[in-house]
């Protein structure tokens, strides 16, 4: 019996909320992991909808109608502030990595987007709903791009603030974000560049940046060769224009993982 | 489709005019689904308008790539009747309930001719899938409070109530 297997029937019962304590928990944390399982719950409660609408009968009373107009007149709108809280359950743990991957993929949808708009008239609706969901990944994004998003770097007590930079690079995608914290002023006229390690050959420029007045910094897919798989990603110091090869030793550096 | 997320673009804009559309349309829906659970018109009515104002709260946290509203609507409604009517506390946020059904159901013929496929393969089913079923679905009990009451095996609860929700799928596959 395949683990999936082994959680059928009890997927089952989480559609109909029939699961309880410790197999819920059980599940719940199988779930967190488990992209197939969670296709599946989403399935059956599919079916189970087929079931709720089963259910027929007399209308709601007409009060109804206006004593929930009336709620939603005294109702504060809380659309904005909801839409920025953390999702919960299986979402809470994605972190860093996966907002970053939701940014990337927000811009290769920006890409597709573009180019559907070009296409037939029959691919308006998937253009259409491209749009939307590139909005609903820009919106998500957001705290990671926009500038006036306030960037907090957790460290431990009493240590003195340390340049960081993390990269997200998608190879098949050909995109790459990084973002930087803390890192220290830098003269008139010179500039940070990030490079791209790849597994063989020179570094490879990607992308040119100075830090703001908090010492953070953000660089949103730069143009790279197609599909170079990296080795590392590394900071140096060099013109503000950006130049072709490294003329600084390197600052900092992080080997990318497999 | 393109309705429901006409609707629920407007309820994400604020827009009254857009709930009482959407009031108008799917109201029917979600009290007949609160009644069957709560058997009680004030408390089915309560019900209705808790989930309503969920919606115009949060209103992201309907899919409209995964289903129709009338769908996702449903299923909430029937969670918060269940809670409401076992006088617990929601143990799930609408957020939270993704779900993919692939009948459309946006038009209300659509939905009348599928509760009429689902109510004939009901009436099919053996007695103690249907039982299970509806005991897990319209009264909210667990599958051990299901084995209690029918003396039947653990296992058995839990192959039936899987059985007749895939029973349920494939009718719509066809």
């Amino acid at each position: 019996m395949t683990e999936h297997e082994q959680y059928a029937e009890d997927l089952a019962l989480y559609a109909v909320d029939a699961l309880r304590g410790e197999e819920r928990a059980k599940l719940d944390q199988h779930l967190s992991t488990c992209a197939a399982c969670r296709l599946e719950l989403e399935q059956l409660r599919g079916d189970t909808a087929l079931l709720a609408l089963t259910a027929s009968g007399p209308r709601p009373p007409r009060r109804a109608r206006q004593r929930l107009l009336e709620a939603i007149e005294r109702e504060p709108r809380r659309a904005a502030a909801r839409e920025t809280t953390t999702g919960k359950g299986w979402w809470g743990w994605l972190g860093w990595a996966a907002t970053a991957a939701v940014v990337i993929f927000a811009l290769s949808l920006w890409r597709e987007n573009s180019a559907l708009k070009s296409v037939a008239e029959s691919a308006n609706s998937r253009a259409a709903e491209s749009s939307r969901q590139l909005e609903e990944l820009r919106r998500v994004a957001a705290p990671l791009l926009e500038p006036e998003a306030q960037r907090v770097t957790l460290v431990a007590a009493k240590t003195p603030p340390q340049p960081q930079g993390k990269a997200f690079y998608l190879r098949n995608r050909n995109s790459l974000v990084f973002l930087a914290n803390n890192m220290p002023p830098l003269p008139q006229q010179k500039a940070y560049e990030l490079w791209l390690i790849p597994k063989s050959g020179s570094p490879i420029p990607a992308g040119v940046f100075r830090p703001d007045a908090n010492g953070s910094a953000t660089v949103v897919n730069p143009p790279l060769p197609a599909g170079v798989e990296a080795k590392a990603f590394a900071i140096t110091v060099e013109k503000d224009t950006g130049s072709p090869v490294p003329t600084s030793p390197i600052l900092m550096m992080g080997a990318a993982g497999e | 489709m393109p309705a429901d997320l006409a609707m629920v673009t407007g309820l994400k804009a604020g827009d009254h005019g857009a709930m009482a559309d959407l009031y108008d349309r799917y109201s029917s829906v979600v009290y007949a689904v609160a009644l069957r659970v709560l058997g009680d018109t004030g408390a089915a009515e309560d019900v209705l308008q808790e989930v309503f104002l969920q919606l115009w709260r949060n209103p992201s946290a309907f899919d409209a790539a995964r289903g129709s509203l009338a769908s996702w609507l449903a299923v909430i409604t029937r969670n918060r009747a269940i809670d409401s009517l076992r006088k617990r506390r929601p143990e799930t946020d609408i957020e939270d309930v993704v779900l993919s059904v692939a009948p459309d159901l946006a038009a209300e013929a659509d939905r009348a001719r599928a509760a009429e496929k689902v109510r004939g393969l009901m009436g099919t089913m053996p007695a103690g899938q249907r039982g299970a079923l509806e005991m897990a679905y319209w009264e909210g009990m667990s599958h051990s409070e299901i084995a209690n009451k029918t003396g039947e095996p653990l296992g058995t609860v839990k192959t039936r109530i899987r059985a007749g929700l895939i029973a349920l799928r494939k009718a719509f596959q066809t």
